[in-house]
């Protein structure tokens, strides 16, 4: 049960008194509720355009919370039974680099799994602390990277002692937890802040029948991506702290990079999906994970693909599975989950989330509807039938362990050459390569470019992955440390 | 007291009938469902306030989406309807004694409900023996189904709502997969005339296209449908609708029409020039 009102909604009770007033603005922002620029107005609409609106006395301000602000995060720290939340509005990715740079310093290390979102290894470019990466486990017939599990944790405390922090995924992209709670125990033991990314798992909080969340792992701190599952505006977040994280530190490190423009559509946006989801979020996550259990149960009806769930459970690298995400593995009809992904868009009209060489993932959230789940399974039926083929000349892929040289931020900043990518075997890559979505990075700054990633690279290419990360917008070119920077290494 | 209802059949036009009586309305799982009467259409049902069938003139719409297709292939005896949970199309269909099963498929037991009350006219037809009655979306309960059926017809509603899933190219795919090889599909086609229904027409047009080496569309004359001129599809997988078509055949079976003649079926299918140039510029 909640301590507090969860019905109350502060900011957007605090804007629409403001728009009540008619005030005259001479402030900004200067479209003036929408009227310096009709044809966005009409756009957007006229009641999105006078909430969007500047930091004021009536409206307390982002970078220093006083009032309805500071009620709003209370009621959200409440809601996810955290110490403290902040709304963050410069995305999930401004939340996962105030917790790293909150818990590390220059040459601090930091304890993740290599299959973390960018956002986290651009943290440690940007304050310069020293990735020790834990080998998640690989699920070799899916191709996807799992979990992080507890016997390779203590490996990598005992191995580094001196670490301040875990970092961990609760899920991953594809729906694997890890085992949070032991790893929280062990952490602390050693004295390291656990830091969650939960870009992916806001639904935790609002449903007992989904994994355990990162606060009530008791994790230290979490980056919760309210606008993914939650339905909130696009690049709305939560921090979530916990134990004894300092609220007054964490705000100043969030006030290093966040805009001190919090606009306040993602703002009221928030504060109403916390309420939303409060209230409703018990009914709205269990339709969500009937809707997806049955699309996978469908899907397998279909013969050829399959979309995994709970079965991968080994209590390891696979803890638990977030059953609300709908990854379905596509190899078995002889096409890569990038072309089911793209034939699924151009010839059916429907837009998935990712599709990587083996793999899709259709998201299932707190919008959809019976009628096009059902549209959804159907394409599917229709695009074995016409364009399965035999499965011989798929690329068996395998989790690549990277090798790392220099830590990401000395690599990022290290004297560098533009080569070709394809004569780059053998170097340190300088920057990063990703398929985006999903964003993980298959090559980092600061790590040796080898024969098997360039492959992985050509292939990913060739099915049409939208490619990204280098300066060379053509990933033609990459960018390495030049000899000189490497030899001192 | 005056009481009109009006639908919009453009954004620019509407169109109103005078009506006596509101029966019944009411809100199911997928549509808001309203009765009413009036002394010019006789009872009539709305779904989401779009007209569906008037006891004046929906003879026309099902003697057209029924009798063309089974006067093409004198052997079906295995027929699907999705949508028409209003029964129309099951009455026409039982007329017929060769045919053996027909299943109907209609997301909204509301609208059966509804029309077992209400449009005895149409819906009595639905306890015939041959007759079962699934409430489900069309579009799952096609996706199982491999060379079983000798005519689908599908009666739905417009494809804003509801009947949005059956006017996609996965629903045509699922189809032609559904039909043995002599199989004809019939769907309501939308109305040329005005954009908003001509955009769906030709979107469908182009799918039924990708999948039947035959895909032509015949006409009629519906006076509650926007325009009052309004199209049916008719795809086969080789039976061609006027080649095929023995006009002897079909008037010894002596059913009785008020709109559907054998000449007429030869003439239904001679488009205005406007509509043939839509078809050719038909894209997805």
């Amino acid at each position: 049960m909640y301590k507090l009102n969860q019905k109350k909604m502060p900011i957007y009770e605090a804007l629409n008194n403001y728009k009540s007033l008619r005030r005259v603005p001479f402030d900004v922002p200067g479209h003036k509720r929408g009227r310096a620029n009709k044809e966005l107005t009409e756009f957007l609409g006229l009641n999105c355009m006078s909430a969007d609106v500047n930091s004021m006395k009536p409206l307390d301000n982002l970078c220093h919370p006083v009032s309805v602000i500071k009620e709003a995060e209370e009621l959200a720290a409440d809601a996810f039974g955290a110490k403290h939340a902040f709304f963050m509005v410069n995305g999930t990715t401004s939340a996962v680099q105030s917790m790293v740079m909150t818990a590390c310093k220059r040459g601090d290390k930091i304890i993740m799994p290599r299959n973390v979102h960018r956002s986290a290894i651009n943290a440690l470019v940007v304050c310069g602390a020293v990735p020790v990466y834990v080998n998640p486990g690989v699920n070799k017939e899916l191709g996807i990277p799992l979990g992080m599990s507890v016997k390779n944790v203590k490996q990598a405390i005992l191995e580094h002692p001196e670490a301040k922090a875990i970092l961990v995924n609760n899920p991953t992209y594809y729906g694997v937890c890890s085992p949070l709670k032991e790893i929280v125990k062990l952490a602390h033991k050693n004295g390291m802040l656990v830091l969650v990314d939960e870009a992916h798992g806001t639904h935790f909080y609002f449903n007992d029948s989904l994994p355990i969340s990162a606060m009530a792992a008791g994790a230290d701190m979490a980056a919760v991506s309210m606008h993914k599952t939650g339905g909130s505006l696009t690049q709305s977040s939560f921090l979530l702290i916990n134990n004894e994280i300092s609220s007054g530190y964490v705000r100043q490190i969030i006030n290093l990079t966040q805009t001190t423009s919090g606009s306040y559509l993602l703002l009221s946006s928030l504060d109403m999906s916390r309420k939303n989801l409060a209230l409703n979020g018990v009914d709205i996550f269990n339709t969500i994970i009937e809707l997806a259990d049955y699309s996978r149960k469908e899907i397998n009806k279909l013969g050829g693909y399959y979309a995994f769930g709970k079965e991968l459970i080994n209590n390891d690298s696979v803890y638990d599975f977030d059953t609300t995400k709908l990854s379905v593995h596509t190899m078995n009809i002889g096409l890569a989950g990038i072309e089911v992904y793209d034939i699924l868009r151009d010839d059916y009209n429907i837009q998935i989330e990712f599709g990587d060489i083996g793999n899709f993932l259709a998201i299932i959230s707190v919008g959809d509807k019976a009628l096009a789940i059902e549209r959804l399974i159907s394409s599917l039926a229709e695009i074995k039938r016409l364009y399965s083929k035999n499965k011989a000349g798929l690329f068996d892929h395998e989790y690549i362990n990277p090798l790392a040289a220099m830590t990401p931020q000395k690599a990022f900043y290290s004297e560098k050459i533009s080569i070709p990518i394809n004569n780059s075997c053998g170097k340190i890559s300088s920057e990063f390569v990703m398929c985006y979505p999903p964003g993980i990075p298959i090559l980092a700054p600061g790590e040796y470019i080898t024969k098997d990633i360039l492959n992985y690279i050509a292939y990913a290419k060739e099915k049409g992955c939208f490619m990204t990360g280098t300066e060379d917008i053509n990933i033609e070119k990459i960018n390495v440390v030049s000899e000189f920077d490497s030899r001192k290494e | 007291m005056e009481l009109w209802y009006t639908e919009e059949h453009s954004p620019n036009v509407r169109f109103s009938i005078k009506v006596n009586k509101h029966i019944y309305s009411a809100q199911s799982e997928y549509q808001r469902i309203d009765v009413m009467e009036a002394e010019e259409f006789g009872r009539f049902f709305t779904l989401d306030s779009l007209m569906m069938l008037t006891e004046k003139d929906e003879f026309i719409y099902h003697e057209m989406i029924t009798h063309v297709p089974m006067a093409v292939n004198p052997n079906i005896k295995n027929v699907l309807v999705i949508g028409g949970g209003d029964g129309g199309t099951v009455r026409e269909l039982t007329r017929y004694k060769q045919i053996e099963n027909i299943e109907l498929v209609e997301i909204d037991k509301l609208v059966v409900d509804v029309c077992k009350e209400y449009f005895k006219f149409t819906a009595s037809c639905l306890k015939d023996k041959r007759v079962n009655i699934y409430y489900e979306d069309g579009l799952k309960y096609i996706r199982n189904k491999n060379n079983e059926y000798d005519l689908i017809i599908v009666d739905s509603t417009d494809p804003f709502g509801p009947g949005e899933g059956l006017f996609t190219k996965e629903f045509y795919g699922c189809c032609y997969r559904a039909l043995n090889e002599n199989g004809i599909l019939v769907n309501q086609h939308e109305s040329p005339y005005y954009k908003i229904y001509s955009d769906s027409l030709q979107s469908a047009h182009a799918r039924l296209k990708a999948f039947f080496p035959i895909t032509m569309l015949y006409q009629a004359h519906i006076p509650t449908y926007p325009s009052g001129y309004w199209l049916f599809g008719f795809s086969s997988k080789g039976l061609n609708p006027i080649k095929d078509f023995d006009a002897k055949r079909w008037n010894n079976l002596l059913i009785e029409t008020k709109y559907y003649n054998t000449n007429l079926h030869v003439g239904c299918f001679q488009l205005p020039t406007y509509v043939n140039k839509l078809l050719e510029n038909s894209y997805e």
